[in-house]
């Protein structure tokens, strides 16, 4: 059994399900992330572990007790906020050894611990200052030592490092894996940002209209998408419905060869840019280059066939073709996806 | 009608502090990401409180609801019955046959014209000074803007015998050139400029301390001359609080009645000074009733048109630090500008209280304590008094003491409860706060006298019956003064303190507590003054042996006698300095805490 158990939570506002039916499991030292657009639920779940959204329906049990009936305070679990949230009016110790105080810690062991968290989160020393001089990325921190401080059975954070900029938040995620790791805390995060579910989470949860969209490790989520939304919220547009018959779809886009073993009849088949090769016109698909982006080592074309939505394929930067030019798309059967999901869903 | 003053700084206040805060990119870039989650929070917070919610606001409100109903609700109630069904039958014909009387119709005519002619008297003389210390920076200007507000926290009674003081019966101007101008509408209209300076300084002056001069900057570089800009920009945007500042004091002068009561002597009555008259001298309880519902109705009509501009006045305007906008006045033009305005105030607010001042100390036998001296026995006042007038020094003292408790109990749960977002039931019960400031004084007080008589709410004799009228009228200061504080409170740090362990109870002492102590300690301070100065409903209700100081001086001023004036002279000034106190502490606590919401 997990440490923590939702099952069939349900969560409505007024006309609109902002969670349905969710079911899910977080085992003892897992870091789970949850990933989905904004209003697919993943706040509102959030809460409704905190004890400050009632649900309408369902049941969630931490260590297998149901908390139906258990107020925030005494869930003993902690939430870092999206904002942090910070106390005002506190400084910086004031802030980190306020669950603590609130717990009846004595003040004497408050200050080693609040001494301890400083220094684990990097800002030794900090104690005594004031929140508001604080950038943000030190807020963040606080926050961080803040919900750790009395040992939370499980640390929620919601978008923890949302309001950073890119290069702060790639150090960041780092440095939070390794500390969770060594903590060996019980993490359910929330994010947008799939870089960050990946590099942060042993197992992604994809959220759409607060219903569980696919769940599994990083890996799994990124290799087989469990459905077209899913594909495209990762990030891949080259979704299309075809059918599926032996090793070969047929697709607006003609024949695309498909992976053995791959399910047959009316599918939605992906193709990931790196299976799309660019070569000699009579070759393949017939295409105009539409645009160029560079992005680092690789390059991401945009094809426009004579038929057919946009096609994106990813070139080294040596051989990408100039804009303008007539190309042939071909397809690589091991960047090819039929998804397990039916067609017609986008 | 400070009300909305605390409310407008309030809010300046907080935008000033976001804009300063977009000085650099980066900051502003939190601030906005604040913003966005804090409307989050927001959100998440009406939807999480809705069921446990409810309850909590309604056990908030049952004591405000309560406390409204038996000394508001009910004694206004009694008075309308008192006067339309006087033996038991509805005669609503009451009303015009009250109103088709000559001398009646003339107090109605008056009080409408002198209330017209003080706000414009008020605008014209206040709107330079709004601009003047909006924006030109000079030495002293912090001294001389606390100065300013000062005579409106003073009791009408101080400024009604301030102005007799410099225009009345041996007063200032008579010594030096013979002119009296105490029996003249013209003490009366400058008495109200008096009050009301600050009305406008403040209202007007805080918004165009923030407006963006950037805006003024462009238009000019659109190639609109500085009349056009003014008329084009800076008019346009201003507007609605010059509108706002004018309907607040024309309702102040409407209802005037201390001011009146003192300076107008025979020839000249306010609606609420006329009620004074039917009820306490010609005991006519039922014209009294009608003209009170008169009036009423009338002020009604006033705030219903105050409450459509304020909400009109919350346009998008593009705020900045006020601290920006001023500088120091450049060309002859701009400084003759600045002196005028500092004469106008030295001569309009300055001389009436040196004058009380120097009155209190001139005394038959020359310069001198004796008429504070005096003060300290009941004989020397030749039976105006049944114990000694300093004793009226600790009655008001005390009363403004319970009076405050009173207010902030009530007006704090009040606050608390409408700090819960909520539908039409609570914006409800938000206008019903604001209307004890509407309502005369002299109303509440009649109200009390006529209704709360008979058991079991038989408060005639008891004491309580002075502070409780005096919290009626300080409730509405508290609950404009914390909402929007509390409002300000992200519900999500109370969410933040309950995950990391708070009981509702303990997040509220952690969180809230301490972010609202400093208002608390201003409404104290404003609900304290406003009952130290209340006259209207206490001058009815006051035991005779237990006088309150306003009570004390109007008294005074009544007896005729070189000891009586000297005497009241001195009392005012006592009471001057101890609201003069009260305030500049006042000041104090909100300068130091401006910077926070």
């Amino acid at each position: 059994m997990g440490l923590l158990t939702l099952s069939g939570v349900t969560v409505r506002f007024g006309s609109r399900t902002a969670l349905d039916a969710v079911d899910l499991e977080i085992a003892e030292g897992e870091i789970v992330c949850l990933l989905g657009p904004s209003g697919s639920g993943k706040s509102t779940l959030l809460r409704v572990v905190a004890g400050l959204q009632p649900p309408d329906g369902g049941r969630v049990a931490l260590d297998g007790a149901d908390q139906a009936r258990v107020p925030a305070h005494r869930r003993g679990v902690g939430l870092m906020f999206q904002d942090h949230q910070l106390f005002p009016q506190r400084d910086v110790a004031g802030n980190v050894a306020f669950g603590l105080r609130m717990r009846g810690v004595p003040r004497a062991e408050r200050a080693p611990r609040v001494t301890e968290l400083l220094d684990l989160v990097g800002l030794p020393g900090a104690g005594s200052r004031s929140v508001a001089a604080l950038s943000g990325g030190e807020q963040q921190r606080v926050a961080l030592a803040r919900a750790l401080a009395p040992s939370p059975r499980l640390l929620m954070l919601d978008e923890p490092l949302g309001q950073l900029d890119r290069g702060l938040r790639e150090r960041l995620v780092v440095e939070l894996r390794g500390l969770f790791g060594r903590l060996g805390t019980t993490v359910l995060a929330v994010t947008h940002d799939q870089g960050e579910a990946f590099a942060l989470a042993d197992r992604v949860v994809v959220m759409r209209e607060g219903r569980v969209a696919q769940t599994g490790t990083p890996l799994a989520v990124w290799q087989r998408p469990a459905s077209a939304f899913v594909a495209r919220f990762l990030g891949f547009d080259n979704v299309v419905p075809g059918t599926v018959s032996g090793s070969a779809a047929d697709t607006v886009w003609g024949k695309v060869p498909v992976p053995a073993g791959s399910a047959q009849g009316e599918r939605t088949v992906l193709i990931r840019p790196a299976g799309v090769r660019t070569a000699d016109p009579a070759e393949g698909l017939r295409c105009t280059v539409e645009a160029r982006t560079f992005r680092g080592s690789r390059v991401a074309v945009l094809l426009r066939p004579e038929s057919g939505p946009l096609l994106e394929a990813e070139c080294g930067p040596r051989d990408a073709p100039p804009e303008g030019a007539t190309v042939g798309a071909v397809f690589a059967e091991e960047d090819v996806v039929v998804l397990p999901d039916g067609p017609g869903e986008s | 009608m400070v009300l909305t003053r605390r409310e407008v700084t309030a809010k300046s206040a907080k935008s000033a502090e976001t804009a300063k805060s977009g000085k650099t990119a980066t900051v502003a870039k939190t601030a906005e990401a604040a913003a966005l989650s804090r409307y989050a929070g927001a959100k998440a917070g009406r939807r999480g409180g809705a069921r446990p919610g409810g309850l909590v606001r309604l056990a908030l409100m049952a004591v405000p609801v309560t406390f409204f109903a038996v000394f508001f609700a009910y004694p206004v109630a009694s008075i309308v019955g008192r006067g339309l069904a006087p033996d038991g039958a509805w005669r609503p014909g009451r009303i015009v046959d009250v109103l088709g009387r000559p001398d009646l119709l003339g107090v109605l005519w008056f009080t409408t014209w002198q209330a017209l002619a003080s706000t414009a008297l008020t605008l014209l003389l206040a709107l330079p000074g709004a601009y003047v210390f909006a924006r030109f920076e000079f030495p002293g200007k912090r001294l001389l803007r606390a100065v300013v507000t000062v005579p409106f926290v003073l009791p009408t009674v101080v400024a009604g015998t301030a102005f007799l003081a410099l225009l009345g019966r041996g007063g200032l101007l008579e010594q030096l050139w013979g002119v009296r101008l105490d029996t003249t509408v013209w003490a009366i209209l400058l008495a109200h400029v008096f009050f009301n300076y600050a009305v406008v300084v403040r209202t007007v002056g805080g918004l165009w301390a923030q407006l963006d001069p950037r805006q003024e900057e462009a238009a000019r570089m659109l190639g609109a001359s500085r009349l056009a800009v003014w008329w084009r920009v800076t008019l346009p945007a201003l507007g609605p609080a010059v509108a706002a500042a004018a309907l607040m004091v024309f309702l102040f002068t409407f209802t005037s009645f201390g001011v009146v009561q003192i300076l107008g002597g025979p020839s000249f009555a306010t609606v609420e000074v006329e009620v004074y008259r039917q009820t306490a001298q010609l005991l006519d309880l039922s014209t009294a009733a009608v003209l009170t519902l008169v009036q009423f109705a009338a002020v009604g009509t006033v705030l219903a048109v105050h409450a459509w501009t304020v909400r009109r006045r919350e346009g998008a305007l593009r705020l900045v630090d006020p601290a920006l906008t001023a500088r120091r006045p450049r060309g002859a033009g701009q400084w003759a500008l600045l002196g005028g305005v500092l004469g106008s105030v030295a001569l309009l607010l300055l001389l009436p209280l040196g004058v009380l001042v120097e009155r209190s100390l001139n005394g038959p036998a020359g310069y001198g304590f004796a008429s504070y001296r005096a003060l300290a026995s009941a004989e020397a006042s030749g039976g105006t008094f049944l114990v000694p007038p300093l004793e009226a020094v600790a009655n008001s003292l005390r009363y403004a003491f319970v009076a405050t408790l009173i207010a902030l109990v009530v007006g704090g749960l009040a606050a608390a409860a409408l700090s819960r977002r909520a539908g039409r039931l609570v914006r409800g019960f938000d206008a019903l706060l604001m209307l004890p400031l509407g309502v005369s004084a002299v109303t509440v007080g009649f109200g009390f006298l006529i209704a709360l008589d008979e058991p079991p709410l038989d408060l005639r004799a008891s004491w309580i019956l002075v502070p409780l009228a005096q919290a009626l009228v300080g409730v509405p200061f508290v609950v404009r003064t914390m909402l929007p504080v509390l409002r300000a409170v992200d519900t999500r740090l109370r969410e933040a303190a309950a995950v990391l362990g708070a009981s509702p109870l303990r997040a509220w002492r952690e969180v809230d507590l301490p972010l609202v102590r400093r208002a608390l300690l201003v409404a104290a301070g404003f609900a304290f003054a406003v009952s130290l100065g209340e006259f209207g409903a206490t001058v009815f209700i006051a035991r005779p042996d237990r006088p309150t100081l306003p009570v004390a001086v109007a008294r005074l001023l009544g007896r005729p006698g070189e000891l009586n004036y000297g005497q009241a002279m001195a009392l005012s000034t006592v009471l001057m300095v101890v609201c003069a106190v009260a305030l500049l502490a006042l000041e104090r606590i909100r300068d130091q805490h401006s910077g926070e919401f």
